[in-house]
């Protein structure tokens, strides 16, 4: 079996919050106790509302906030140890907002350019061909490398997000949301592009997204966060056909569908209620005060992530009660 | 048929930009009758929002109603004067937004929000209506509405806020509710029960919608009819469900083929995605003849020059295309 | 690309103060300092002295064209320090956070709860009078705001993606500062660098005025204005021509530094393509 190219082992990012004058210092406990690994070429898609942690998760993964506790393996070898350099030219990131996440001041060209010399290549010329190859790859013009990035509209400026993240040909790229902020109509294009990139450059993703329908369409597997914990993990048929754990079938269940109004089924399945803060989570499954299946047994034992079927997990007592 | 609720004829609303007057809404016409959920989707910048606050009466400069006619219940509105529209405000239509925390009062709590609209609509004390208020937040749901009375907008989470929104704009019973984008700034779990919460209420108390989103399966599951906008005009306008299972307009379709559905896969594989190429043409240059037609796959000579008339379907729809169906 | 009325007035006054310092000895009518003849003190205005003469009977148009390169070399030299000073303290404060930003918060507290006049006299009677040490106390002292302003631009746009990203890329703390982060916020800072000038030559002023600047015979705006104190009265030529020389060589940094900050803003230049 492929030697996974990332692997989470036990990882927990705690943040500490408060103190001084307020009073009592508290635990954000962000990402607590996640394991996963993802295989290389393979998308893993990442589920979950907010507070759900999988924004740290991302940052921790790519070594921009150290962990609490656990390990964060890339290729085999700790993330701790790697220098920055290699991280980078490893793993990459492809971010939300296409407006915020170029450099305002910095032509197309300059923006792709300098990794690469930041990264050695020294030559001119081939530094041209790599961002003159990227630009088409991502589907934009040559003459759009020497303009600005408030020429250009949204999808386009995602597009430029892509190519900077895949300029450095990295093997895992972290997209955090990278069509949510999109108009509707051109969100295919960038879906379509992401996909096609991956196939072509051999890459394996992950994913993480609200919008189920994107994640069904993309993944190889997904897993499901709930409140800095994995609630549930699988093969994409698996988890949309046979989900085990509440939570999911209330994600799947909040869809709004035009076929199937009102339906007794759907209506059952939705979660009630709010999404706890992250600061104080409920005691126990952190899901329970929402949970129609809710017992006893689900506020005094946490629920741990077990095997349902073959590669299919669920964190819930219920885990074996099909919907 | 009944005189429906709200009427809007060819509307038509003006941009004044730096010399020349852009038409940022035009030809726009459609019916909502007593008690109906009828829903408006569009992308960003197609107008479907300046729309909605032209049926408020609260368009600003440099937006204005140019043509056209706002009629409801009979009564033409779109000339009314401030004070006959702050009437109907509250009363009669009633609005609710995307951002619950920029529509609140930060320094009111929300109890006194709500009480607000009795006292000045209905002219009770303000005990009585401390009280009325109570009573609207158990009806919005909200968990222990005695001790959220006085809890200030920026203790209670995005769905809480929300909820109080519609607990403002419901307070008088008005025959109307625009509720323009009220779930995207929310999560999903929380964004259906909210969604669920406001078809229950306004089913209850006869309240017609009109609810405006980018979200055509939204749209589509919490109403009976659907328009879909585009650069300003309305291009298609079907029953819910026909919107869905036979589009009539290339850009409907494009909405429903482009975005992956939940089952798709496994029942056809993965697909690739059916895009909508090029991008939304901004207000400044629109493209002449039909506003799609750079984008559309079955555009023809005549598209690029000459505007489509409506085509009417059965069952009050509507299409705009030279080549529809 | 449109330039607003100010950025032309500004940069109008400040390319004369500018030039009249560069051209000063060829523009001059009498050596400042050496002539000097008590048969024409204090006289007003004519044909022979354009602004009059001061108490020891020197040309005042010509002390005031040579006055020009000392307040405008302290004013600029002192802002290019302070904002020197006061960018990298606040971009790597901002930036680095923890006890770094701690003591350099601090620092700058103290340093704005302190006059800033007051403490660069306090280095003036240290060092002694004279340009140099001038332009030390000047330069040392009021880097506060270019600091504050600086910190807090870096903590709002650290947050923003570009930044991330380039961390991500591998790019070094100092590289982001000053690559990403500096072009980014320079608006704001430019604006403060020409107000911080202005108020550089104002401060000469003042130091001079009390005696600790420039000492005489040298001749400073400040200083002028200093030995015309007790003349105002009978003799107001001896200040006005000083006063407005400094009025609107301030006046033209501000405006300049408005215009400044205006043009820098890539977004004001193309439109969507």
């Amino acid at each position: 079996m492929a030697e996974p190219l990332l692997k989470l082992d036990d990882l927990a990012v705690h943040f500490t919050v408060g103190g001084s004058l307020r009073g009592s210092v508290k635990t954000l406990k962000a990402v607590d106790g996640v394991n996963l690994d993802v295989k290389p070429g393979e998308c893993l898609g990442l589920v979950g509302e907010s507070g759900c942690g999988k924004s740290t998760l991302a940052l921790a993964i790519m070594g921009l906030i150290p962990p609490s506790r656990g390990r964060i393996a890339l290729g085999g070898q700790e993330l701790a140890k790697r220098d920055r350099m290699a991280t980078a030219r490893t793993v990459q990131m492809v971010f939300q907002d296409p407006y915020a996440s170029l450099n305002p001041r910095q032509t197309v060209r300059r923006t792709l350019a300098d990794p690469l010399r930041l990264h050695g290549v020294a030559n001119r010329t081939e530094v041209d061909h790599r961002v003159m190859d990227m630009l088409a790859k991502v589907g934009l013009r040559p003459d759009h490398a020497d303009r600005y990035p408030h020429e250009f509209s949204g999808g386009q400026r995602q597009r430029i997000g892509i190519a900077r993240a895949l300029i450095l040909q990295p093997k895992l790229v972290i997209c955090d949301e990278p069509v949510s902020a999109l108009d509707v109509s051109i969100r295919a294009q960038i879906i379509n592009l992401l996909l096609e990139l991956k196939d072509e450059m051999g890459l394996a993703y992950i994913m993480i997204s609200h919008d189920l329908g994107v994640v069904e369409h993309v993944s190889d597997r997904v897993a499901v966060m709930y409140l800095g914990r994995i609630v549930e993990q699988g093969g994409w048929q698996e988890i949309f056909e046979d989900p085990r754990h509440p939570y999911t079938r209330a994600l799947i269940a909040a869809i709004p569908d035009p076929f199937h109004r009102a339906d007794a089924v759907v209506a059952r399945a939705k979660a009630h209620g709010e999404i706890a803060s992250a600061l104080n989570p409920p005691p126990g499954c952190h899901f329970n005060p929402r949970c129609p299946l809710k017992a006893d047994r689900c506020v005094s034992d946490v629920p741990l992530l077990e095997a349902v079927a073959d590669g299919h997990r669920a964190a819930c007592h219920f885990r074996d009660r099909r919907s | 048929m009944s005189t429906p609720l709200l009427e809007v004829r060819d509307l038509q609303i003006a941009l004044a930009g730096d010399g020349t007057t852009y038409n940022a809404v035009e030809e726009v016409s459609f019916q909502i009758g007593r008690g109906e959920a009828f829903g408006l989707v569009g992308e960003s910048g197609c107008g479907k929002s300046i729309t909605a606050l032209a049926v408020m009466g609260l368009l600003r400069r440099p937006l204005s109603v140019a043509g056209g006619r706002i009629i409801l219940e009979g009564e033409e509105i779109q000339d009314a004067s401030p004070a006959e529209m702050r009437r109907l405000r509250g009363r009669r239509i009633a609005m609710i937004f995307q951002e619950p925390m920029t529509a609140l009062n930060p320094l009111s709590p929300v109890g006194r929000q709500i009480a607000e609209m009795f006292v000045l609509h209905q002219g009770a004390s303000w005990n009585e209506a401390m009280d009325r208020a109570e009573d609207a937040l158990r009806q919005v749901r909200v968990p222990s509405p005695e001790r959220r009375i006085k809890d200030y907008p920026h203790q209670l989470s995005g769905g809480m806020r929300q909820r109080v929104m519609i607990a403002i704009a419901l307070a008088c019973g008005p025959d109307l509710l625009i509720a323009d984008e009220p779930t995207t700034a929310l999560d999903v779990t929380v964004q259906s029960e909210i969604i669920d919460l406001m078809a229950e209420l306004c089913a209850a108390k006869g309240t017609a919608i009109l609810m405006i989103s980018h979200d055509l399966g939204l749209v589509a599951n919490m109403c009976r009819r659907v328009a879909v906008m585009y650069a300003g005009r309305i291009v298609e306008s079907q029953v819910a469900q026909a919107i869905f299972a036979t589009p009539r307009h290339p850009y409907t379709r494009g909405l429903v083929d482009s975005l992956p559905r939940l089952g798709e896969r496994a029942r056809h594989g993965r697909q690739r995605l059916r895009e909508i190429a090029g991008v939304v043409p901004s207000i400044a240059a629109y493209p002449s003849g039909c506003r799609f037609n750079p984008r559309c796959p079955a555009v023809s000579d005549i598209c690029r020059s000459i505007s489509p008339e409506v085509t009417a379907l059965a069952a009050d729809g509507l299409v705009r295309c030279h080549h529809h169906g | 690309m449109k330039l607003g009325a100010n950025t032309w007035v500004g940069g109008a006054l400040v390319g004369l103060a500018l030039t009249v310092a560069i051209l000063a000895p060829w523009i001059a009518l009498t050596d400042p300092v050496m002539d000097a003849n008590l048969m024409n003190a204090e006289l007003p205005p004519s044909w022979e002295f354009p602004f009059g003469t001061d108490a020891q009977g020197r040309d005042i148009y010509s002390r005031l064209v040579y006055g020009a390169r000392i307040s405008l070399t302290v004013g600029i030299v002192s802002q290019i320090c302070n904002s020197l000073i006061g960018v990298t303290l606040g971009l790597t404060a901002g930036y680095w956070g923890g006890w770094w930003d701690d003591l350099v918060s601090g620092l700058t507290n103290l340093m704005l709860a302190i006059p800033s006049l007051v403490f660069a006299l306090a280095i003036m009677a240290i060092l002694g009078p004279g340009l140099v040490s001038l332009v030390i106390a000047l330069g040392l002292t009021a880097w506060s705001y270019s600091c504050r302003i600086a910190r807090a631009q870096v903590l709002s746009l650290k947050s923003q993606g570009y930044v991330q990203a380039a961390r991500i890329l591998g790019y070094g703390d100092l590289r982001i500062m000053f690559t990403q982060v500096l072009p980014n916020i320079l608006g704001p800072l430019i604006v403060i660098a020409t107000l911080g000038m202005g108020g550089a030559i104002l401060s000469e002023a003042a130091l001079s005025f009390l005696g600790l600047g420039i000492r005489p015979p040298f001749p400073s705006w400040g200083s002028m204005l200093s030995e015309a104190r007790d003349q105002i009265r009978s003799a107001p030529w001896l200040s006005v021509f000083p006063g407005l020389a400094i009025f609107f060589t301030v006046l033209g940094l501000n405006l300049l530094g408005d215009g400044l900050r205006d043009i820098l803003d890539p977004q004001s230049t193309t439109r969507r393509a």
